[in-house]
This record gives C-alpha cells, structure tokens and sequence, in this order.
C-alpha cells in the first residue's frame, strides 16, 4: 500500500480521491445541535412566545427598580384596598419616595438613583389596585417576582450542575460508587428539609452580627442555600435511572472500544442522551421550587418583610379574603403572575425537548 | 511460518451470579472456558456457535470490555487482558471492533461527522480542519456519500448506518477488527453488500477480521479458518475448506446440517442432525465433554468416557490446521 504523501491522507485514499474530497469538503456546511435547536424552537410559535414572555417578564424584574411604578412598601393610609384602577381613568401622579425601602444593594440602588433622575417622584397610578396598607399590588408583583426567578434559578442551575453530574456519574460508575452515592441522596432526602430550614434560620437570627457583617450570611442565602440542596437530589435520581438504562447500550461500548474516557463519556454521550428528560423534569422542578419559596415565605421562614416575594403576596391574599368584601385583585393578580410563568414555563420546556431532538428534525 | 497478530491462550471470562440483597454466596457463569487461538495478519478467523456460547464475550474479552478472570491474549507483544485503562489507549489504534446492532452503536444525538471524528479527537490523529475532511474520507471508503457527515444515524437505513460503524472502525486504522454479528441485524440483501465491503477493505488496508457469526453461509464467504464455540469451549478449528468438507466434530456435523439449502430437490434428500435438548446452562456446565448430553454419536465412545473426562482440542493430524476436541476424534486419528 503506497500511501499518499499527503498529511491528510495517511491511508491508503488516494491523491485525486483527497482532492475531490477537499471540493466536496468545501460545500457541505452544517449545523451544530444547538443552533439547529434554536432554528426549530424558533419555528415552534407556542414554545417561542413564552420564551418572549419570560424573557419580558424577567427583563422587568431585574430592572424593577428602573420603572415608574410606586414603590411596593410605601404605605398609603389614604388608599387602603383600593380596587384596580386601569390606567385610562388614572395614569399616575406624584408622590414616589424611597423612604421605607429596605437596604437594597449597590445595584438597585444606582437604577432607583437613575429612575428618580428620570421620572422625578411621578408613579403610575395604583392599576392592579392596593392592599390592606395601602401598598401598590401591581409594584408589588414586579418586586416579588424577583425574589420568585431568584430562587427558581437557584434551584435550576443546582439541578442542572449537581443533580446532573451526580447522578450521570453515579449511574454510569455503577457498583459500589453507585451504592455510595445513591445512599447518600437517601440520606439528604430524609432529612425533613422545613426543621433543617428553621434550625439554620435560628442560628442565623441568634449569631446574626457575626454572621452577617462577616460572612454576609443572611437568612436569604441559606433559604437559598437550603433550596439548591434539596432540588438537585430529585434530578439526581431521575438521571441515574435514564444512564443506568443507556450505559450498556452499544453506542457507550463503542466510545469505550475506541478509548474514550469516562467524563467523555459521561457528558458527550450520556448526559446529551437524558437531556429531553432533563429538561423537562425541569420544568416541572422550577413551579415547585416557587411554590415551595411561597410556602416557606407563608410560614414566615422564607424572605422578611418589609421584602416581597409571591409567597408572601399570597399571604396578604389570604389574610385579605374576607365574607363581607371580596378584595379578589390581592389574591388573583399575584395568582396570575405566578401562574402565567409556570405555564409559559412548562410550554418553553416542551417545546425545548422538541427542539433538542434530532429525530424530529424536519417533521415540525 | 510468522508469529501470529493476536494469540488467544486459555481465556476465561466469567460473570457473577446475583443471588439476593445479603447473600454473599455467590455464582458464577462460566461465559469463556478455555478458549485458545490464533490470528495470523490478514487472515479472518470466524468464531462460530449457536447464541449464548460465549463468542461475543470472547470479543469483548478482547477488546477490553469485560475482564477476564484468567488467560491471556496477546496482540503481538502487547498483554490485552490485564492492560490498564491509559496503557489501553495506544492499542485501541490497533483493534477495533464492529457492533452487531446498527441501530444501537450510534449515539443518536451525535452527526455521522461528529461519530467518526471522535476517534480521531480522543487520539489526537487529525487537527480540526482535517477532521471534516477525515471523516468525510472514511464515508467515502465504506462507500457512503461524504456530503452526509452532518446528518444524524437516524436519517440512514440498517445497512448505511452499519457502515457509518464500519467506518468508525476504520478511523483509528487498525490492524485487527473485530466484527460481533456484523450482519445479523440486516436485510439478507444489504448482508452480501456489507460483507462485500469487509472484503474489499481487507485488502485494501490489510486487515484482520475476528467475525463472529451463527449464521455458516455468512462465515464460509468470508472466513479464512473457522473455530467452532460450545458452551464457552473451542471444540473444533479448520480452515475453511476442511470444515465444510470434512467436519470432525459431531457439534459440527449437526450445525452444518442445519444450514439450508436453497434447492429443494436436495434439501429434501438430506439427512439432518437434529439435536436433543437444550444448551445447557454455562452456570452449570457439564462435566466431561460439554456437548454429551446431546451428542448423537455418544455411544461410539466406549464407557463413561464422554461424561468423565473432558477432550482436548487436539490437532488431528500432526501439524495440521484441523483440530477437534473429541474422543471420537482421537480415537480416529
């Protein structure tokens, strides 16, 4: 066998077949999985829209303290429980102040300075209405959202990092590893996660000037902290179970016959393999990492007021529900917010998987 | 004559039996028992058995996909069954193998292009630009349209995507490859064309083939030398020609019987082996000779020999390429 002397060609492909290749080379052009994805997720309208609705929505809560919206603690003793007030019958008027904030960070701070420099002290009028102290729902709802999409990504990105990785691992390791890492997830799962979080909570409250001004350890971070933990356990195992069924497939025989090491393995085969199941357990991860939030916030061990988050709104909602007057603007606005991102959620999730998986490729 | 590419000497592999949660006695199945042989360059040794008789775990044994208990095999100068995982990584360049299942071996979310580059990555063979032409090479060479390294498996047939496998055999250029079943999940039409294709890349890269196959018509046009498994033993190895014509042992006899013949004047006329009983479990192999229980011919033997003493594959002729392992056998000899 004569091999060519070109570089390319170590085998025994001839010269003219290498240039004739080069040609054919130089037309094909493809896609990577990713930009394919997005080109059909593009092309799903539903996933598409609600991809724009979160974007929006999300868009407004990190720049909430840019918008002319009242401040969401300021206390109006003059406009209790007032009912929503559309904007053509009373736009806005003055009186924005930054008085009862809460110590905000350096960030927030800088675009409240901005949002002053711009709209002075003029505010929307209260569109979604007020509460039982006189406080803007609808700013209240943009406010809270933060602390909602705070926690979900928390949640997420655990799930994704930890969860996926633990349990990729643990699945395709197999053996005792594998029982090591699973008895562990049993561990953590057993443990009741509401004492875990009230216990950490009175430490905190009880060392808080170390803790705090040392550490910058407050009860948000471990409610954070508390909330990673928890959530990736679940996806752990969702993972294990798909790589325990994927591992002796022979597609994971043949890398290992031509060498390729278990990370490779691991997260160029396995984890692209599971990422459908990923996702979309995912997307059921995130509502109950909300709600979770909401609850916790609801039992008075999440996020303090005077802060919002949607767990607390619904805690307004509820103490508001009274026989005699309906005040349903406090429950269903906060309700709506909440609802309207879990499902343009669970859509966006659906419509990812789709997009993700190459067999469907052209049948959209 | 030269040393051979790979000498297989008195492989064992064998796998444990769970039994429940606590118990500790555990047992074992017996998947390889003694199998020995040898692989000259550019021959095709084809290993023959019904299914269960451990000729897949044999390849797999060899490639490193399952350990072996006891044995060795040799790949020239290089000890394959007790390599670690970094010492294995230069010989992958040199034995590769060839999976039965063309819907399985291909990761679907992976491009044919990004399947065949991985090879050339994970050894570093091929810088980023060559890669795609590397790739495109390869389909070329198995006889696929080069311009495709962009779909994904699902988008070829049974056969195309056999040889997108075939191609990532290829890709690391080595001298031994291993086919387990490399047909059996095709088409009989698409069989012919994808053993055609093994056979004009044998030549033309001067390959060795481990073909593993239940399926005789299969091994008698590609094969070179035929070993014939049973119950995790070799009990018959000739060349081709003499296995075919002449076949020793009755386990033998009783297979080729069994390969139909498509005239139907003849096929009636013939005498067919038929083979009582089932294999027996390779938990609880036997004593003896594995095949007494079934063999046909068990009352040429005198006494309790078969059930006793387990027969030595031995050459029938001295120096000859035919072995069997049967009392028979040597008794004829």
């Amino acid at each position: 066998m004569s091999a060519a002397p070109d570089p390319l060609v170590r085998w025994s492909i001839g010269a003219a077949d290498a240039e004739r290749l080069l040609a054919e080379a130089a037309k094909v052009r493809g896609e990577s999985l990713w930009s394919d994805a997005w080109r059909r997720l593009r092309r799903n309208r539903v996933a598409w829209w609600c991809l724009l609705f979160l974007a929006a929505f999300t868009l407004t809560s990190v720049l909430a303290p840019l918008l002319p919206i009242p401040s969401p603690v300021q206390i109006e003793l003059n406009a209790l429980l007032l009912p929503p007030a559309p904007p053509w019958q009373e736009f806005g008027g003055r009186g924005f102040t930054t008085e009862a904030f809460w110590d905000l960070g350096a960030v927030d701070r800088g675009m409240l300075g901005l949002r002053q420099w711009i709209f002075g002290d003029w505010q929307t009028g209260h569109w979604l209405g007020t509460d039982a102290k006189g406080r803007d729902v609808l700013a209240r709802v943009i406010w809270g959202s933060r602390t909602s999409i705070l926690v979900a990504l928390a949640a997420a990105l655990c799930s994704l990092l930890i969860g996926v990785t633990y349990g990729a691992t643990s699945g395709y390791l197999g053996g005792r590893a594998d029982n090591l890492m699973m008895r562990i997830v049993d561990v953590l799962y057993s443990v009741p996660f509401i004492f875990v979080v009230i216990f950490l909570i009175t430490i905190v409250n009880e060392y808080r000037r170390t803790l705090q001004d040392y550490y910058g350890i407050n009860r948000e971070v471990v409610f954070y902290v508390v909330i990673g933990a928890i959530y990736w356990l679940t996806m752990a195992r969702v993972v294990r179970g798909q790589v325990l069924s994927l591992k002796n497939s022979e597609f994971i025989e043949a890398a290992r016959v031509i060498g390729a090491s278990t990370r490779r393995i691991i997260f160029l085969h396995l984890v692209p393999n599971v990422l459908s199941i990923v996702i979309v357990y995912l997307t059921l991860t995130i509502p109950a990492v909300m709600l979770f939030e909401a609850f916790l916030s609801f039992l008075g061990l999440g996020i303090e007021p005077p802060k919002v988050s949607w767990g607390l709104l619904a805690v307004d909602g509820v103490e508001a529900v009274s026989p005699l007057y309906v005040q349903w603007w406090l429950v269903f606005f906060p309700a709506a917010a909440m609802g309207g991102t879990l499902l343009a959620l669970n859509f966006l999730g659906d419509g990812l998987r789709d997009a993700l998986d190459p067999r469907l490729r052209g049948k959209d | 004559m030269s040393a051979p590419l790979l000498s297989v000497r008195d492989l064992h592999t064998r796998f444990r039996l769970r039994g429940g949660l606590f118990r500790r006695s555990a047992s074992w199945l017996y998947a390889v028992n003694g199998v020995s042989f040898d692989l000259m360059r550019g021959e095709t040794l084809g290993l023959v058995g019904e299914s269960g008789c451990g000729k897949s775990t044999t390849a797999r044994t060899i490639v490193g996909l399952c350990r072996a208990a006891s044995g060795s095999a040799r790949l020239g100068d290089v000890e394959l069954t007790r390599l670690s995982r970094r010492r294995w990584l230069p010989v992958r360049r040199r034995i590769q193998m060839i999976f039965q299942d063309p819907y399985a071996s291909l990761d679907p979310r992976q491009t044919v292009g990004s399947i065949l580059a991985e090879p050339l990555r994970i050894h570093g063979l091929a810088t980023r630009r060559e890669v795609k032409l590397r790739a495109m090479a390869l389909l070329d060479a198995v006889g696929l349209n080069p311009r495709h390294i962009y779909r994904y498996p699902h988008e070829f047939s049974g056969g195309q995507r056999q040889r997108i496998g075939i191609a990532r055999a290829l890709a690391l250029e080595p001298e031994l490859i291993i086919c387990d079943e490399p047909v059996s999940a095709l088409d009989v039409s698409i069989q012919a064309q994808i053993l055609n294709l093994l056979k004009d890349l044998q030549t033309r890269f001067r390959l060795s083939y481990i073909l593993i196959s239940h399926d005789l018509s299969v091994v008698r046009h590609l094969c070179d030398r035929v070993a014939v498994m049973y119950l995790g033993k070799i009990v018959e190895t000739a060349p081709r020609q003499t296995l075919f014509a002449e076949a020793a042992h009755p386990y033998t006899r009783a297979l080729l019987s069994a390969v139909p013949i498509p005239d139907p004047t003849l096929e009636a006329k013939r005498r067919r082996i038929v083979l009582a009983g089932d294999v027996p479990s390779p938990a609880a192999p036997p004593p003896g000779c594995p095949f007494h229980p079934r063999c046909p011919e068990r009352a040429r033997v005198a006494g309790d020999r078969c059930a006793l003493e387990a027969p030595l594959l031995a050459a029938r002729a001295a120096g000859g390429a035919h072995a069997c392992a049967c009392h028979l056998s040597e008794t004829t000899d």
